[in-house]
């Protein structure tokens, strides 16, 4: 195990009667990519701010670094990069400056701060966009850049609030990329999403919270594994849903999310094709993914907001 | 912050060096406007300067020994000061607060709220300096401004700009939107425009109203301003500045904790 880095042991936070994080564990070793996954609402965003240090917990023992987080610890912020769930670019200056007075609120030296902004623009391809205003880039070349702008003092630890919300599949791509050529060099890398595929494809280690409490902790294969069967049936039909009593013959566990019935299962080959034979149904075999444990535990009413 | 809750407290209201860096921020930004934002500055109080200085100076002639257009330069140079601050703390500085998040970026940084709100009013003192400069120029070239007191104009310019860019960083503080800005203006700046002795001497107002006006932080700067801008002796200095710096430390030290309270949740 790599030496921990972030220790949570009761960490409560409340907005008035609200408790929005309610008294919860967890470790985060160093070099790990440590991912917190959640429905809107769930409390992912508060547990980041606090770690942050923009937030000051009510609850609890939150340390980072050894070092007990309170707001505004500049020796901790030093250390940490930060990738908030908005882009909070400075829209007053062009791609390259803001990367300068990022450099220049790190307190790097002139020389320092030309050779980290040509590096960064180089990890975030963004060197052509040096002198463009950040009002005038896409979606994905501003996340690059707020990312690009977290790592000015070469922080041990990043910390990403939803890094490819609101983003296509070529420029989530391009971002993962870059996250996990940064995870390569070490960086110990945190960060929400609702994305599967995301948590999936970059964390080590997973930890889903719904309503401010744990549903469970692990790594993704170890999720899968502990609450769902290997593989999903999913059957749906052109015209309205598939009710469950359709299917009650058939063996598995079955679900119903929005228009689809699911089966899970163990080698539900025979069951497809079983549903084949059915008219007017189709379906799909697939392994399970952490987006079945996901509706598995934090249920399937999908909330809207907060 | 570590430490005792009282320590931490006044601890929090000290910025450190690093306020530089917002400063030199807030000036990269202007430098990109800078013509526009001189001449947006400089037409209103020079309009006033010769409107006034001409026009009404025609009918009062001269107020003591001072010749109207020199009585009211200096006052135009001195709330020139309070406008120009309050201007770039209230809307540059609500604007980054909110609409930008500005503030929310620096603070992921190892910058604190007290940093923040320095480098706010730093540069809002720093808009009445480079203003009041310009003023001064154009003054003197009418003949309102003694040239050799360029020295100690400036530095009371600068003065009056961290006072009022402090305290409107206060009400910036715990403004919900830009409308609520006009309460401050028709009720503090506005006032202050005209019965500080901008225009004519406070001595002139009842003495109810005079006990009032001194107590108001644009009186010590026009008590200032209007001798050393035209080289003659001024009384109570100690008492002015003082009066002044105390608007400008309690004004700080509120603001950073209602910024504080209002971003740090």
């Amino acid at each position: 195990m790599h030496p921990t880095i972030i220790v949570a042991s009761n960490l409560t936070k409340r907005y008035g009667e609200t408790v929005v994080v309610d008294g919860i564990d967890f470790e985060v070793g160093q070099g790990e990519c440590f991912g917190f996954l959640g429905p809107n609402g769930a409390g992912k965003s508060t547990t980041m701010r606090m770690i942050m240090g923009l937030t000051p917990r009510d609850g609890g023992r939150l340390e980072v670094f050894g070092r007990d987080v309170v707001p505004e610890d500049s020796v901790l912020a030093a250390q940490m990069g930060i990738v908030p769930q908005d882009n909070n670019l400075d829209v007053d200056l062009e791609v390259g400056e803001n990367l300068d007075v990022y450099c220049r609120y790190f307190g790097l030296s002139a020389r320092e701060r030309e050779e980290k902004i040509e590096q960064l623009l180089a990890f975030a391809q963004l060197s052509d966009r040096r002198y463009t205003p950040v009002t005038k880039l896409s979606g994905g070349m501003m996340r690059r850049l707020v990312i690009a702008r977290a790592l000015v003092a070469q922080p041990k630890m990043v910390i990403l609030d939803e890094p490819t919300t609101g983003l296509d599949p070529q420029a989530r791509h391009l971002i993962w990329q870059r996250l996990a050529k940064l995870r390569e060099t070490g960086v110990t890398l945190l960060l929400t999403t609702h994305y599967m595929e995301e948590a999936a494809r970059l964390c080590d280690r997973l930890l889903i919270l719904n309503r401010g409490c744990i549903l469970d902790q692990g790594s993704p294969e170890d999720l899968i594994s502990r609450h769902v069967e290997p593989e999903v049936l999913e059957i749906w039909n052109r015209d309205g849903m598939p009710s469950l009593e359709d299917f009650a013959d058939l063996p598995g566990r079955k679900e119903q999310v929005g228009d689809t019935l699911t089966i899970h299962g163990f080698q539900l080959e025979t069951v497809r094709q079983l549903v084949v034979q059915r008219a007017g149904y189709a379906c799909l075999l697939r392994p399970a993914n952490l987006e079945d444990v996901f509706l598995r535990l934090t249920g399937h009413d999908l909330r809207e907001g907060l | 912050m570590r430490g005792p809750t009282w320590m931490v407290f006044w601890r929090g209201l000290i910025p450190s060096y690093r306020f530089v860096h917002v400063w030199r921020r807030h000036f990269m930004v202007w430098r990109k406007t800078a013509m526009a934002s001189l001449a947006g500055s400089l037409g209103e109080p020079l309009l006033y300067l010769l409107g006034l200085g001409y026009g009404l100076g025609r009918f009062v002639g001269a107020i003591g020994e001072m010749d109207y257009m020199v009585y009211v330069a200096s006052g135009i140079l001195a709330s020139n000061s309070m406008n120009t601050a309050t201007f770039e703390a209230i809307y540059g500085g609500f604007t980054r607060m909110t609409r930008q998040n500005t503030f929310h970026a620096m603070l992921a940084t190892p910058l604190t709220v007290a940093d923040v709100v320095a480098g706010e009013v730093a540069w809002a003192a720093t808009r009445s300096l480079i203003s009041g400069g310009a003023i001064f120029l154009v003054g003197m070239v009418l003949g309102a401004f003694s040239p050799g007191s360029v020295l100690m104009v400036l530095p009371v310019v600068l003065l009056s700009g961290l006072a009022f860019g402090a305290m409107a960083m206060v009400i910036t503080a715990i403004s919900p939107g830009y409308d609520f800005f006009l309460y401050y203006f028709t009720l503090v700046t506005t006032p202050m425009f005209l019965f500080c002795g901008v225009f004519y001497p406070v001595a002139s107002l009842p003495p109810l109203v005079q006990s009032l006006v001194g107590v108001l932080p644009l009186t010590h700067v026009v008590a200032l301003l209007r001798p050393v801008a035209n080289a003659l002796p001024v009384l109570d200095v100690g008492f002015h500045l003082a009066v002044i710096v105390a608007y400008a430390l309690v004004a700080f030290t509120v603001a950073v904790a209602l910024v504080r309270r209002r971003i740090i949740v």
